[in-house]
Formats: structure tokens, C-alpha cells, sequence
């Protein structure tokens, strides 16, 4: 287990620009979901925009958390998302 | 990670185009996000080793370093690590899970 508050200090270390969403999905602090939007992440495969957050998770990740399921998002790509652009709906 | 673990780990990447290291195994998987990745597979018809991870217990905890990825389940296509449930679902949505696994046969 570990307290929202403490996921959201981590990101927000590593990401200092992100727009965050962090949901706890059953109540029991070890199963999260997020979604992050970053200028870190520009430029990089989401495989790599997810070790990164995997990264600033640390030791976190797979003890304290059990899942965390991740969205990451450039700026631009989450622009383009949000305003329905890109043609498809979100799901 | 010892030589020997890093060496039986690409030996196994590498045993298939594709290979899903899973909790569990294609008929039998323990785990949502294995379930869920393994019904991603089979609905775009692939072709596809299954690894259970449960039953190898050096393996699970060299792979997380070896792919610097902390939770399974794990696709590789072609030596890569493409990701997990998340990224696998994402890579769906768009059409490019498809173009990957039928990408270049020979």
C-alpha cells in the first residue's frame, strides 16, 4: 500500500510539469490509475514514456503497488485527444 | 543477474517472433492483464510463444531488470520489448498492434 498523496510527490518529482490524474481504482492504495501529461515524454516511445514513470516509481512499483495502469501523453498528443482531432474517440 | 539467467532470458525472447510472459498460460491465465493481453493475440490471429512466469521464479525477477519493466505481463515481437497490458491495449486501439505482428516474416 501506498498513500495517493505519496504516488503523486513521486511523479510530480520527476514530471515537474505534469498534468496529473491519479485514481485509486479499488479503494485499497495498491491498485492506481494514471494518467500523465508531460513535455518529458516528447520526443520518446511510449515504451520509454512508461519506463520512465516506472523509473520515478522506484521500489514502489510492483511491492507497495500491485497495478498501476498508465497513460501517457505529450502535451500535444494529449491536445489533440482532448479537442477529438485526431479523427477517433477516445475510449 | 548472473550470465547463465541473462543468457537463458534472450535464448527465450528469442526462441519466437512473438513471446507473451505471462502470469499463467494461454490456456489458463492467472492474471487480468495476462488475460487480457493473451485475448489481444489470439483476436489478431498471432502467432505466439506463451511463457508462465509463476513457474519460473529466477526468470520472473531477471526479467523485470533484463527488460527494465516491473510487471508482467511482457510482449516481445522480434527481440523487443513492446510493453504491457496498457501499452498493448494502446497499440490496439490504433490499429499498429496488428502491423506489428504481421510485420516482416521472414
Amino acid at each position: 500500500m501506498i498513500e495517493p498523496a505519496e504516488v503523486e510527490r513521486l511523479l510530480k518529482a520527476r514530471f515537474a510539469d505534469a498534468e496529473l490524474e491519479l485514481i485509486d481504482l479499488t479503494g485499497t492504495q495498491d491498485h492506481y490509475q494514471a494518467r500523465i501529461v508531460s513535455s518529458a515524454f516528447n520526443g520518446k516511445s511510449l515504451i520509454e514514456q512508461h519506463q520512465l514513470v516506472y523509473g520515478a516509481l522506484g521500489a514502489a512499483m510492483g511491492s507497495a503497488i500491485h497495478a498501476f495502469a498508465l497513460k501517457t501523453y505529450t502535451p500535444e498528443a494529449w491536445a489533440k485527444i482532448s479537442r477529438g482531432s485526431d479523427g477517433r474517440s477516445p475510449t | 543477474m548472473d550470465e547463465a539467467l541473462r543468457e537463458r532470458i534472450k535464448a527465450t525472447i528469442e526462441s519466437h517472433r512473438v513471446v507473451l510472459f505471462m502470469k499463467g498460460n494461454k490456456n489458463f491465465p492467472q492474471c487480468g492483464f495476462s488475460a487480457q493481453v493473451l485475448g489481444l493475440l489470439k483476436q489478431n490471429g498471432a502467432e505466439f510463444r506463451d511463457v508462465n512466469i509463476l513457474a519460473d521464479a529466477d526468470l520472473r525477477t531477471g526479467l523485470k531488470e533484463y527488460s527494465n519493466w516491473p510487471t508482467f505481463p511482457q510482449l516481445y515481437v522480434d527481440g523487443q520489448l513492446i510493453g504491457g497490458c496498457d501499452i498493448v491495449t494502446s497499440l490496439n486501439e490504433s490499429g499498429e498492434l496488428k502491423t506489428l505482428l504481421a510485420a516482416k516474416t521472414g
